[in-house]
């Protein structure tokens, strides 16, 4: 029988190694897996590398796990918001790295991670300096930009609800990144505020098919 | 024209949002980027339906709710609260970044610190290292929509100008810009250079190459911004 329920946060969690590239869901408040991301805390891995759009923002989760130096490295678009001081500590004092990648590059970096694509030729930063060192291209008259798959070790990510097969449906905007990290992980994490029976979740509906998921925990709001 | 007469003339920021809201198509698929351009929507004219895109993967985006009637996960791209109209959908991120850069978006307004005469766009960076940079989708709005507009005020606040021979401050994108709109005139990027269309009343052309490193052609038919 194929099960992809744990019964907590813990176990969802479990196995996650020092030094792991660690996708996380999210784009400003909306759709941070949040108590996944607790759980990575408890749990205790370090030297992480966070793949994540912003940098977190006051004490709880991705602002959390860098107060508590967990995290070597950060690629992100955006990681200057309103309460990213712990960020900026690290920052200033060069305790992080910053690895700073446009959305849509970072999102679809993930994309070919999870679609088995060796890359793609982007016109987004290629006249900028995020392209520095990078291969730059003239296709169809317009200079672009060759962008690496970014995969992940693991990926949190926040659903709304799932099966046991791993099917999730998501709640409005905090969808954002979670089903392109889903595809990328070697290892995907996903908390549901409800885990319903097989066949509850219309087929016609469903966001991210099971086969892309591994574990699923119901968290309850 | 004295500075503080010119000041004088300057649109205020919703007459600046009103203006370029004239511009935009009935019927059209628009992304209003954070800060000045967010405030477009409030001045679109009656009867025309723009059915707004949000990065965060919303198309059909509505206002801000009620005050304790919104869904905290339904935010845009200033991470404000807003709302879904009937007919709205929601998406993931990279199908959202499809539609902005794969040319899906009819408009796209964004804000600058800088724009350069053959329309590139610098609204990403400065030169001020005591920030860690951030981009988020500044690089893909500007290279993807049918049309880039950017709105922004004439002259920065210290009075520098920011339509420029070269943008001295880090590009988000070469060649993208099409039309201008400031406080003190409307202008389109065309291969001859910046060519005003529209300037603020009582301003002559030397009044405004005045506060303009770019050189600026100027429109047969100027009209009055307002």
């Amino acid at each position: 029988m194929l099960d992809k329920r744990v019964a907590s946060v813990a176990d969802a969690v479990a196995g996650v190694q020092d030094g792991a590239v660690v996708l996380i869901g999210g784009f400003g408040s909306s759709g941070i897996p949040i108590e996944l991301t607790h759980a990575l805390l408890e749990q205790g891995a370090r030297d992480l590398t966070l793949v994540t759009n912003n940098a977190g923002s006051g004490e709880t989760d991705v602002a959390a796990l860098l107060r508590e130096r967990r995290v070597r490295k950060i690629i992100c678009s955006y990681p200057r918001s309103k309460g990213s001081t712990w960020f900026e500590e690290l920052y200033r004092a060069r305790e992080i790295e910053l690895e700073l990648v446009p959305q849509g590059t970072l999102s679809e970096r993930m994309r070919a991670a999870g679609a088995g694509l060796g890359g793609f030729f982007t016109p987004t930063g290629a006249d900028s300096n995020l392209a520095h060192g990078k291969e730059v291209r003239v296709i169809g008259g317009r200079r672009h930009v060759f962008e690496h798959p970014l995969p992940g070790d693991v990926a949190l990510v926040k659903g709304d609800r799932a099966d046991r097969w791993g099917n999730v449906v998501y709640h409005s905007a905090a969808r954002n990144f979670g089903p392109t990290m889903c595809t990328a992980a070697a290892l995907t994490l996903v908390q549901v505020r409800q885990v319903v029976e097989l066949g509850e979740l219309d087929p016609e509906a469903v966001v991210t098919p099971g086969v892309f998921v591994d574990r699923v925990v119901e968290v309850r709001p | 024209m004295s500075a503080a007469a010119l000041d004088g003339r300057r649109l205020t920021r919703a007459a600046m949002a009103r203006r370029v809201a004239r511009d935009l198509p009935d019927g059209s698929y628009v992304n209003l980027g954070i800060g000045l351009p967010t405030l477009v929507a409030n001045h679109v004219p009656a009867g025309r339906e723009i059915i707004y895109h949000s990065e965060n993967g919303i198309l059909g985006m509505g206002p801000e709710p009620e005050p304790g009637q919104g869904d905290p996960e339904l935010i845009n791209a200033g991470k404000q609260l807003v709302t879904l109209l009937p007919g709205g959908a929601y998406f993931h991120h990279t199908d959202s970044f499809m539609i902005m850069r794969g040319g899906h978006l009819d408009v796209s307004v964004l804000g600058a610190f800088q724009v350069s005469a053959s329309g590139d766009l610098a609204n990403w960076a400065t030169l001020d290292d005591d920030f860690p940079p951030a981009v988020g989708g500044a690089m893909d709005l500007a290279v993807g929509a049918k049309r880039v507009l950017v709105l922004m005020t004439h002259t920065s606040p210290d009075g520098s100008p920011k339509l420029l021979r070269r943008c001295s401050f880090p590009l988000t994108a070469a060649h993208v810009v099409d039309r201008v709109y400031t406080d003190l005139a409307v202008l389109d990027v065309t291969p001859e250079g910046l060519l005003v269309r529209e300037i603020a009343a009582g301003l002559s052309a030397d009044d405004l190459r005045g506060v303009t490193e770019a050189p600026l052609l100027f429109a047969d038919e100027l009209d009055v911004l307002h």
